[in-house]
């Protein structure tokens, strides 16, 4: 027992430490400008990200964040159903939803801003912008794949209106819902730090390119390691909910395999 | 997570279509009401700024977009921003697609080195590359090398990730019929392996097609690289809005076609596989 588990423990973390190590000893003595050693970036992380910084950048930039995909994910699924449940609907909307979703979404940054100027709703909008598409279109394949016998079974016990849209659509269409809301968070971050590249006075974005201009090597990459961390973070966090919430989901697919 | 690989890929039409295909008036009509829902949308960007809803300096009416994009279309320039635009993205794309699919195979075909990388895959993946811009700007400037850093970095893990999948998705009696039958690692690769990690292969191919646009004209936008992204930024700042416009409806066309392209390339590849047959013979 003892034996397997520590084999797992050196498998976890066995590559990430050899590569942390490389990384520290082969920069060690760097006299590059662009490639300061680990151990400079380290030290200078903490005076860089804790206090003041932590309250006035990463605080705001996590904000906007979390505003721009809830509002995205309600949006999305609000119009995924209904666009899922009439064919008719689903018809003539389709190819402008495909447009829509085809265009990259930092060019949209431009046009928000006309529109909403630089300020806190700018950066929300552009993120609402660009993640309530893979979110809406996967929606209306869910909706739109539910089982017949279930419906026909909904209806035919009089289940409507809201009973129906809690058990029966989202219900059947949440594996799909998840699935856009996986690739919408990827979109969300990316979508924040343009956001404030372009234009803003705080923010993870605005400050790692202020340390970059102002050529802050070392702190410069203690922002993108932080930003490599959020990543990680969010994405932890968003398999975790996954879990708890497709757990009937994923006990079903496995079911249904070993059959 | 790893059970729902191909969900994202499930919106992209595979899978036979409930009412759209039972038969052939239906279809019909899906294409006008589609054609219908594209015109409705032309005319509502024409008659928004024209009745003052919108202020024409935000949003332009369709006819001055259009206006804009046909004179810009007489400009080489304009033909040179989107080959620019295309060079990054094709060459980050190979660059991507090679290196996802060698490491994925050879990650997936040796158990151990799958355990031993699986954490640090975990780690890389969610890293946004927009968190390299930075770097890109200061090893390569404006030039080429910061579009393929970001497009490379940003499209390769979409491949990766399938390539993994599709290897773990092998059936377990064919790899041990090609066992018994005494078959040799690389043969096993190319005939077991491969070809059930090919519909995944493609998925990932045609996810990072997607996002390799996004990267590519990202860079160009936000760095100033050549390109479509930079022809924008231009454009932005020079306060011409309805050339503004055009442009992004040129980057909205391009994902299109690259969606478009990207499918009719997986459905020739794939023809003799289950889940395309099945829709190509209903």
């Amino acid at each position: 027992m003892a034996a397997t588990a520590l084999k797992r423990i050196g498998l976890v973390l066995g590559l990430p430490v050899i590569l942390f190590a490389v990384w520290y000893v082969a920069t060690d003595n760097s006299q590059s400008f662009y490639v300061p050693p680990l151990r400079t970036i380290l030290s200078v992380f903490d005076d860089t990200w804790t206090g003041q910084r932590l309250r006035a950048d990463v605080l705001p930039s996590a904000l906007r964040l979390l505003a721009g995909y809830a509002l995205a994910t309600v949006l999305g699924v609000g119009l995924g159903v209904v666009i899922g449940s009439y064919r008719r609907v689903r018809a003539v909307a389709e190819p402008v939803l495909e447009f829509f979703r085809a265009i990259p979404p930092p060019v949209l940054v431009p046009v928000i801003m006309l529109f909403a100027g630089i300020g806190d709703g700018m950066k929300v909008i552009v993120i609402v912008s660009g993640c309530v598409w893979p979110i809406l279109l996967n929606t209306v394949e869910g909706v739109r794949a539910v089982d017949g016998v279930l419906a026909d079974t909904a209806r035919s016990y009089r289940i409507t209106g809201p009973a129906r849209l809690r058990h029966l659509l989202l219900r059947s269409a949440s594996p799909q819902i998840m699935a856009g809301m996986r690739q919408a968070l990827s979109i969300a971050i990316i979508l924040m730090v343009i956001s404030e590249m372009f234009a803003a006075s705080n923010g993870l974005g605005f400050t790692i390119v202020q340390f970059q201009r102002s050529f802050a090597i070392p702190e410069m990459w203690t922002g993108i390691i932080l930003l490599g961390l959020l990543g990680f973070v969010l994405s932890a966090l968003f398999r975790f909910a996954e879990n708890r919430v497709l757990a009937w989901y994923h006990g079903l697919r496995s079911a249904q395999r070993k059959s | 997570m790893t059970a729902v690989p191909d969900a994202g890929a499930a919106t992209a039409g595979r899978g036979p279509r409930r009412g759209e295909r039972r038969s052939g008036p239906v279809r019909g009509e899906t294409l006008l009401l589609g054609l219908a829902g594209l015109a409705a949308l032309l005319i509502l960007i024409e008659v928004l700024p024209r009745t003052g809803l919108v202020s024409a300096r935000f949003l332009p009416p369709t006819s001055r977009i259009a206006a804009a994009l046909a004179d810009q279309a007489r400009t080489a320039e304009f033909w040179r921003a989107i080959g620019d635009t295309l060079v990054g993205w094709g060459i980050g794309l190979a660059i991507a697609v090679v290196a996802g699919v060698v490491l994925g195979v050879l990650i997936g075909a040796v158990p151990l080195l799958r355990a031993a990388t699986a954490s640090t895959i975990e780690f890389l993946r969610p890293i946004p590359s927009v968190a390299l811009i930075p770097l890109a700007v200061l090893l390569y400037a404006n030039g080429l090398g910061s579009v393929l850093l970001l497009v490379v970095y940003a499209s390769f893990w979409q491949v990766l990730i399938q390539v993994l999948y599709g290897v773990q998705d092998v059936d377990p009696v064919a790899e041990e019929t090609a066992r018994s039958y005494g078959l040799g690692a690389w043969a096993r690769i190319r005939y077991v392996l491969w070809p059930a990690a090919m519909p995944y292969v493609f998925t990932g191919i045609r996810l990072a097609a997607a996002v390799a646009l996004v990267l590519a004209v990202t860079a160009q936008l936000v760095i100033g690289a050549p390109g479509l992204g930079a022809k924008i930024a231009v454009a932005q700042t020079s306060n011409a809005v309805p050339l503004m416009y055009a442009l992004i409806v040129v980057t909205g066309v391009l994902g299109v076609l690259i969606n478009l392209a990207a499918r009719v390339v997986e459905r020739r590849f794939l023809a003799w596989h289950q889940s395309v047959r099945g829709e190509v013979a209903a």
